[in-house]
Formats: C-alpha cells, sequence, structure tokens
C-alpha cells in the first residue's frame, strides 16, 4: 500500500485524537479574534479554556450559513486580511453569498489535502490530470488544479464545457485521470461513442474523481463500465476549502474524511443532539488546519453516517457512507449549487408573473436540466414577441444569479397544481437510488 | 373605427383550444375569423367573434388567460389587385403592419390589421375613404 504520508494517514487513534485536541485548542483561540466568534465566545464566556476534551466541543454552539450570509464579508475572517490571499464566493447577487478566505498556508495546506487524496485512488507524477470543473470562484476549479501541481501531475486546466475539446485534450494529450461531475461524465461517455471514439481502446483513461453532486453506486458502475475507468467519490464544500474533505479509497467503500483537518460530527438535524453509532445524520465539521477563517461545528446539512470498522487500506481515518442527500432545499445541479429562494426573487421582481412556479429537475439525454414553469398574472400582450423578449430577460437574470441556465416556460395562470399548505417548489426527476 | 380582438394564451397541451372555445360556444358566441401565433411552447390565439365584450367576460370569468386588443377591420373586395392597394395605403403612410390575418364573408374580403400607430391608421382611412367594420357591426356578420 503506498501512501501520500504514511504517518499521519494510518496514525493510531489515539494519537491522531491527542492531534485533534492540540489543533482544537489552537483554533478556538485563533477564532476569537474574528469579530464574528470574539463576539460569539464574549457573550457565552467560552474560550479555548473551555476545552480539555474532544467532548468539550460540544459546549460550542453551531456556525450555520446564515452566520456566514449575516457577517458578509469578513465577518468570520481572523487574521489581518493583508495576509489573505485568496477569496472564494459562492453565487449569488440577490442576497448575501457565503465567502471562505485563505492564508498562503492554508492554500498550501489545502493543496496536500487534494494531493493526498489523488495518491490515495492511484494518480501520480507521472500521469496527465485534465480538470473538467468550472475554475474562477468554483473551488473545484484552482482547489484541484494545486493539488495536482502538488502531486506533480501533468495538468489539463481543460474547465467545464465545450464536450468535443475535452475529447481532443483527452485523445491528444493522452489524459489518464480526470475530474468531473457524474452527469457530464455519462455525456462525456456517449458524445465519445457517438463520434466512433471507444474509451476502452483509444484514450488512456483510467482514474476519474467523481464528486460535487450526490449520485448513485449504479451510477459509478455506469461511469467505470462507460469510461473503462476506476471512478472514485470525492466529497468537499468551499466553507472547508473545496474538493478534498473526504474521499474513497481504492477500497470504494467509504469516503476517509481527513481527520487531521477537520473534526466530524453526525447530529440529528431536527434535535440538533449526536445521532447513534452508524445512524445517518447531518454532517458537522470543524476546521483543525486553517488560519485565515477557522468554522466551529459549521452545519453543512448533508446527510450521511460514520462507517463502523477498519478499513482494509490501513489508513485511520473514519469512513463516511455515500451521502443520501441534504436536509435544507438546497439543490445541486450539474454540480453547481443553487436555492429555490434565489429563482423565486428573481421571478418576483417581474409583474408580468403570478407568484405560482415550479421547478422540475431532470435528466434528458445523459444531461441535467432545470425546468421552471412560471405563470403569468394576465395576458397582458396579445403580442407573442413580447412574451418570448420577457422569458429571455428572465431567464438572462436567471443565468446571473445561479451561474447556470434553466429552461424557463412561461404557462398560462392557473395551469400549475395549486399547493395547499407549504408551498412545494421543486420536483426532483432525476433517478438516484 | 376599431374592433376587439381576443387573445388567448395557449399552452401547446393537448385540448387546450377546444377549451377555451366551447366556453364561447356555450354562449352562442361565433367565430367570424381566428388565427394562431405560435411557438414551440406556447401559442396565441387571436380570434374575432360576434360579441367581443361579453365573450371577454366569460373567458375570464372562467379562469382563461385572455386580452382584448383595438385592431383595424378593413373591407376590401375580391378582385385580384384590391388586397394590395389597400395594404399599400397603410405602408405608404409609413406604418409598420405587427401583424395581419383576413377572412371572407358575404363576398366581401375583411383584412384585419394591428399597426404600430394608432392615430395614423385612423388618418388613412379617413383620407383614402376605406370601408371598415366597427365592433357594433359584428354581431350582424
Amino acid at each position: 500500500m503506498e501512501y501520500w504520508q504514511k504517518d499521519i494517514e494510518t496514525l493510531n487513534r489515539e494519537s491522531l485524537e491527542k492531534l485533534q485536541l492540540e489543533r482544537l485548542k489552537k483554533t478556538v483561540e485563533l477564532a476569537g479574534y474574528s469579530p464574528y466568534y470574539s463576539k460569539l465566545f464574549k457573550e457565552s464566556g467560552l474560550s479555548a479554556d473551555s476545552i480539555h476534551s474532544l467532548n468539550d466541543l460540544k459546549k460550542f454552539p453551531f456556525t450555520t450559513k446564515d452566520d456566514l450570509r449575516n457577517n458578509y464579508p469578513f465577518g468570520l475572517v481572523a487574521i489581518p486580511l493583508k495576509d489573505c490571499v485568496r477569496i472564494h464566493s459562492s453565487s449569488g447577487t440577490t442576497g448575501n453569498p457565503t465567502v471562505v478566505l485563505h492564508s498562503a498556508k492554508d492554500l498550501d495546506q489545502w493543496a496536500n489535502q487534494v494531493a493526498r487524496c489523488m495518491y490515495m485512488v492511484g494518480i501520480r507524477n507521472t500521469d496527465v490530470f485534465q480538470n473538467t470543473s468550472g475554475y474562477g470562484m468554483f473551488t473545484g476549479g484552482l482547489g484541484f488544479q494545486y493539488g495536482a501541481e502538488k502531486l506533480g501531475a501533468l495538468t489539463v486546466p481543460a474547465a467545464a464545457g465545450n464536450t468535443k475539446r475535452q475529447i481532443k485534450f483527452i485523445r491528444d494529450f493522452g489524459t489518464t485521470s480526470l475530474h468531473i461531475i457524474p452527469s457530464y461524465a455519462t455525456h462525456l461517455a456517449e458524445v465519445m461513442y457517438d463520434m466512433g471514439i471507444d474509451p476502452h481502446k483509444d484514450t488512456k483513461l483510467r482514474i476519474a474523481c467523481i464528486g460535487a453532486e450526490p449520485h448513485s453506486e449504479e451510477q459509478r458502475q455506469r461511469i467505470q463500465e462507460l469510461l473503462g475507468i476506476k471512478a472514485y467519490n470525492c466529497f468537499g464544500m468551499s466553507e472547508m476549502n473545496g474538493p478534498g474533505v473526504a474521499f474513497e479509497c481504492q477500497e470504494q467503500n467509504g469516503l476517509h474524511i481527513w481527520e487531521d483537518y477537520v473534526i466530524p460530527e453526525i447530529i440529528n438535524p431536527d434535535t440538533l443532539q449526536p445521532v447513534e453509532e452508524g445512524e445517518v445524520g447531518e454532517l458537522v465539521l470543524t476546521t483543525i488546519n486553517r488560519e485565515a477563517m477557522p468554522l466551529i461545528r459549521y452545519r453543512t446539512h448533508d446527510l450521511t453516517c460514520f462507517i463502523p470498522g477498519a478499513c482494509p487500506c490501513g489508513r485511520t481515518h473514519r469512513r463516511l457512507a455515500r451521502f443520501k442527500g441534504r436536509c435544507d432545499d438546497m439543490i445541486i445541479l450539474k454540480g453547481v449549487n443553487l436555492f429555490p429562494i434565489q429563482i423565486e426573487k428573481i421571478l418576483m421582481q417581474f409583474k408580468e408573473l403570478s407568484s405560482n412556479y415550479l421547478i422540475t429537475l431532470e435528466t434528458v439525454n445523459d444531461n441535467d436540466e432545470m425546468l421552471i414553469e412560471v405563470e403569468l398574472s394576465d395576458l397582458f400582450t396579445d403580442d407573442y414577441g413580447i412574451l418570448q423578449r420577457l422569458a429571455k430577460d428572465i431567464t438572462r437574470q436567471l443565468k446571473d444569479e445561479l451561474l447556470l441556465t434553466p429552461h424557463l416556460k412561461l404557462v398560462a395562470k392557473g395551469s400549475l397544481p395549486v399547493q395547499e399548505g407549504k408551498a412545494v417548489r421543486v420536483k426532483d426527476l432525476r433517478k438516484l437510488s | 373605427m376599431t374592433v376587439n380582438q381576443i387573445s388567448i394564451f395557449l399552452e401547446n397541451k393537448y385540448g387546450k383550444l377546444c377549451e377555451s372555445l366551447s366556453l364561447l360556444a356555450k354562449e352562442n358566441i361565433r367565430i367570424i375569423a381566428a388565427t394562431v401565433a405560435d411557438t414551440s411552447e406556447y401559442g396565441i390565439l387571436r380570434i374575432i367573434v360576434s360579441e367581443p365584450q361579453k365573450a371577454y367576460k366569460i373567458l375570464k370569468s372562467n379562469n382563461v388567460s385572455a386580452n382584448l386588443t383595438e385592431v383595424n377591420a378593413i373591407v376590401t373586395h375580391s378582385a385580384a389587385g384590391s388586397f394590395t392597394e389597400t395594404l399599400s395605403h397603410f405602408t405608404k403612410a409609413g406604418l409598420s403592419i405587427e401583424y395581419m390575418y383576413c377572412f371572407s364573408i358575404n363576398g366581401k374580403a375583411i383584412l384585419i390589421l394591428k399597426t404600430n400607430n394608432k392615430d395614423i391608421t385612423r388618418e388613412v382611412i379617413r383620407r383614402q375613404n376605406l370601408e371598415y367594420i366597427c365592433e357594433s357591426d359584428l354581431s350582424k356578420l
């Protein structure tokens, strides 16, 4: 078995937990320098001195996405701004996005984290690595980029889209490994077959890191078969750097979460208490290897459970089961996160529209698509050119807000089902088991 | 000098067109002319009916997305060249024709026109002494 960092990856639990406790104390102390946490500590009397064991973490309140939004942009930054070297931001122009800041050391540690994951699944400095994630503010772009460079692989920063070009690179540059979202992986394979290319024979592809959206074991198997590769589930979020938070090893049975980078907890999202051993609940993460923006007990709203027992790979960092979904209303489409409220805010700006709308997520020809049906308030014109322009205008604003383009359909007033009680705004028809 | 045309928003769903029109048939409202402007997702049905105000009320009370638009209904003759001649009066006056459709009734050809300027259109009709149909004439057609 080969490890990127054998010592830390196979560190016995007792020493690992000792390391976590040390880092936790430092983290809480550091967090006290941010406006948000210093106020919270002052009001609650909590501090690094409140921590004598890992169990004392429970004394601290949760941090939520709303806390990040409400303290936008720099309320949770713990070091001087001049020592920060990067900002990553989520989408959103109507509300406050969530931002995460990094110091140079944070970026280096993140790159190491990603390199460790890539090494774990068998990627080496002799590999050619193509990243099909969006770059810019998307952490999947730069996150994998720096990680792959640290690993020493030959990187192809292809970014998202333009499938013909992706395929050209794969063939011309001898790409052996990919970072790709599951829904795009199947689409890429289909286009290859349409072009008469057999990925098994005509490409050098062997490994893919798939993630950014929940997907089933069946989808993973299908990707492996279609492309003739091994596909490994990867998990991350911008609040915890980005990709690299948890990753499958070559056993493909659970994602190792790096416990020298975070302390994971799983809670019942309704009672907020820890769940029983092996029970599914919401993942809560505390950073213990970040200085610019430490986060204490951050509620991820992602649902999973710990897989008990030792992993045959020898790594002692616990495994999380395949993610089951969300316990909030966040939608993940083509690896992009968005909330129905973002869509609603835009639609409500148009007085030509009534307040009834329905978002349908479906897989069309291997592509995940979003259809938004919205009722016209009244037929205010008989000119369908005006209606066309209205639809175009709404779509453009949605694209600016969400960073992806939905399919918008104007429908007659009263044609969408009337909602009793809390409106169900999202119908997810994509196949996930 | 104008008549009210009714436009109805139709989703491209089977049966939507018949649904709306049968509401009018039930109340003995006659459809004099009809046309559909369509896209791949929806259509706009434009109709001239015998009693536009009554028809509009019926549609609205049945929650149909409908709209009343003033259009001109110009009478021409079915002789060759008559259509072109009539149209040219409007275009020579610098008017844009947003859409139009025709039907013939009792040996006459009627041209339904929507232009971009109501006032200039009225001037043209007056100056050229064009024959037109007004709303009260509709029920007699």
